[in-house]
């Protein structure tokens, strides 16, 4: 059991950083990003393939740079070339296909062995004891989110929560709107590739179809914790994706062990809570307007 | 200050939608110039703010602010000189952001140049406080309050603000208080008057008020069907009544005044 709560901590954590790129791109921006899938595992690959060449330290900001890359490619698509936004990330999500291929050496899958990772050099500093690798991963979330909060209060990070709320006004201020989406979205999908390179890292092991449904289920940490910790501003949005994603490795963690959902059928419990809790606004306006009819009807409005 | 020269814009063209907006207008403001814009339906008054502000480019023409060509510069570079307020007041905020932090954002434009990782100091807010203790709206003690609360007064008092926070080479009105009530429009109205005499802006005005287009600023500027018909000032234009203006429109245009929207008392 407290093996079980470990690993949903240290993932929950870990996959926290993939949720804060989404309330970035979907929150703050207002685009719908799914470059997430395969940004992740380019991440992933880039990350286990430096580690595995002795670079487990260099791997975490070269995963960034890559996601930053791919993200800088699904922004130029949709600000420069007129690509509706979705459609963009899904073209540059099936490219990375083949550019996560070939980071991984034209391997589907890679795995370390006996090199060193960041968290087994963590380990080597002797702090957190057998819990090091929570704490890694602790530390890693936690201080992201901390810049995270800060850069939305500079004067970029406003102008880039401008271009979500009101882009009228933003070009009226003089920022460029193609601008903050891009830098929005480098940031974005850097983090995801972040958290790709920290949870290969931690698994020891790359497979080219790691990240299928990594987007869905970061919509559905967003939604949980928002859910649960309420929104507003930066701070509340950081701390509602850490305890959100926690909260769904738990639930995960728990119907891995009970097995009340066969694990085979885990991503479309997810795919359905998702798809309902989005639909909720839309829902609720039904269910009001039902219920506004049947009022009508009882008093004989003919 | 802002030579308009000859501009012209049609939209949709070669097809059954088609319809020139701007035809050959000419337009100089002079330092300081505050020139208020009435016209018909369609007449294109709208379209000469956005051809100003850089919404499109113009097919053909020149338009030059303090010297500079800004013909083909885009919108958001020519908003660092040219502040602009629109009818809706919901498209001058963003909703989701304090008034605070609306301020700040607005402040960019002193800050080119300066770094982009630079946050609001203590002192921007109290610059901030006092500058909104000047709308006498109580907004200075709700500055951590999300703009979406504000009515629709108060945020187009602050877009007013926003706009001339850093005081603008030009300031683009357009029917700025046509959608509220007429109270507040009066307390933007007066707002506006006293914040462009403070700080000595030049302004292009669109309004549907007759009255508003003789009392306020120093020009007024009749148009129809992309042109501008009449350009009145100083003691010609302190003479002249309602009726004078919609005599001289007709000389001027050929036809009516036709503006169903057009407020000829109050």
């Amino acid at each position: 059991m407290l093996f079980i709560s470990q690993t949903a901590l240290e993932l929950g954590f870990l996959y926290a950083l993939v949720a804060m790129a989404l309330y970035l791109s979907y929150r703050v921006l207002d685009i719908a990003d799914l470059t997430t899938d395969g940004c992740f595992v380019l991440g992933a690959a880039v990350s286990v393939t430096l580690a595995a060449a002795g670079h487990p330290i260099l791997a975490i900001p070269a995963a960034m740079a890559s996601g930053a890359c791919a993200g800088f490619v699904t922004a130029f698509l949709q600000t420069r070339l007129g690509v509706p936004s979705i459609l963009a990330g899904i073209v540059t999500n099936t490219g990375l296909y083949t550019i996560n291929l070939m980071a991984m050496g034209w391997k589907s899958n890679v795995s370390l062995l006996k090199q060193q990772t960041i968290f087994s050099l963590f380990q080597g500093l002797g702090l957190g004891g057998s819990w090091y690798e929570t704490v890694l991963a602790v530390i890693l979330t936690v201080a992201v989110g901390a810049v995270l909060i800060w850069f939305l209060g500079t004067r970029l990070g406003l102008s880039v929560r401008a271009t979500g709320d009101n882009r009228d006004m933003v070009r009226a201020s003089s920022v460029n709107p193609t601008f903050t989406i891009t830098v929005g979205l480098c940031i974005s999908n850097a983090l995801t590739a972040l958290s790709g390179a920290a949870v290969g890292q931690m698994q020891k092991t790359i497979d080219i179809n790691g990240g299928t449904g990594v987007v869905v289920i970061g919509l559905a940490c967003l939604i949980i914790g928002e859910t649960i910790v309420g929104r507003g501003n930066a701070l509340r949005g950081v701390a509602a994706v850490i305890v959100g994603s926690v909260v769904y490795r738990f639930i995960y963690a728990v119907v891995l062990t009970t097995r009340v959902v066969p694990i085979e059928c885990l991503k479309l419990v997810t795919a359905i809570i998702v798809g309902l809790a989005i639909a909720m606004p839309s829902l609720k306006k039904w269910a009001a307007f039902q219920k506004r009819k049947m009022a009508a009807g009882r008093k004989g409005g003919r | 200050m802002l030579h308009v020269e000859g501009i012209s814009k049609t939209f949709n063209p070669g097809t059954v939608n088609q319809k020139k907006a701007l035809n050959n207008l000419s337009l100089h403001l002079a330092p300081g110039d505050f020139a208020a814009i009435v016209g018909s339906n369609g007449a294109g008054k709208s379209t000469l703010l956005n051809a100003v502000a850089g919404s499109f480019y113009v097919d053909e023409g020149r338009i030059t602010l303090d010297g500079e060509d800004i013909t083909f510069r885009p919108e958001h570079r020519r908003s660092r000189g040219i502040g602009r307020l629109f009818q809706d007041p919901m498209r001058g905020t963003a909703p989701h952001m304090t008034i605070e932090e609306n301020l700040a954002l607005a402040y960019l434009r002193t800050s080119r140049g300066s770094a982009p990782f630079s946050r609001i100091s203590r002192k921007d807010k109290e610059f901030f406080a006092h500058q909104l203790k000047l709308l006498d709206m109580g907004l200075e003690d709700r500055m951590r309050q999300p703009v979406g609360l504000l009515s629709g007064g108060q945020r187009q008092a602050l877009t007013l603000l926003m706009a001339t926070l850093v005081p603008p080479r030009l300031l683009l009105l357009d029917e700025h208080t046509a959608a509220l009530d007429p109270g507040t429009a009066e307390k933007v109205i007066a707002l506006t008057r006293e914040i462009v005499a403070r700080e000595k802006i030049t302004c292009l005005m669109v309004t549907h008020n007759m009255r508003q287009a003789l009392e306020l600023g120093s020009r007024t500027l009749m148009m129809d069907a992309g042109r501008i018909v009449l350009d009145v000032s100083g003691p010609e234009r302190a003479a002249m009544t309602v009726e004078d203006l919609l005599l001289r429109f007709r000389q001027g245009a050929g036809k009516e005044l036709d503006n169903d929207r057009i407020l000829l008392s109050e």
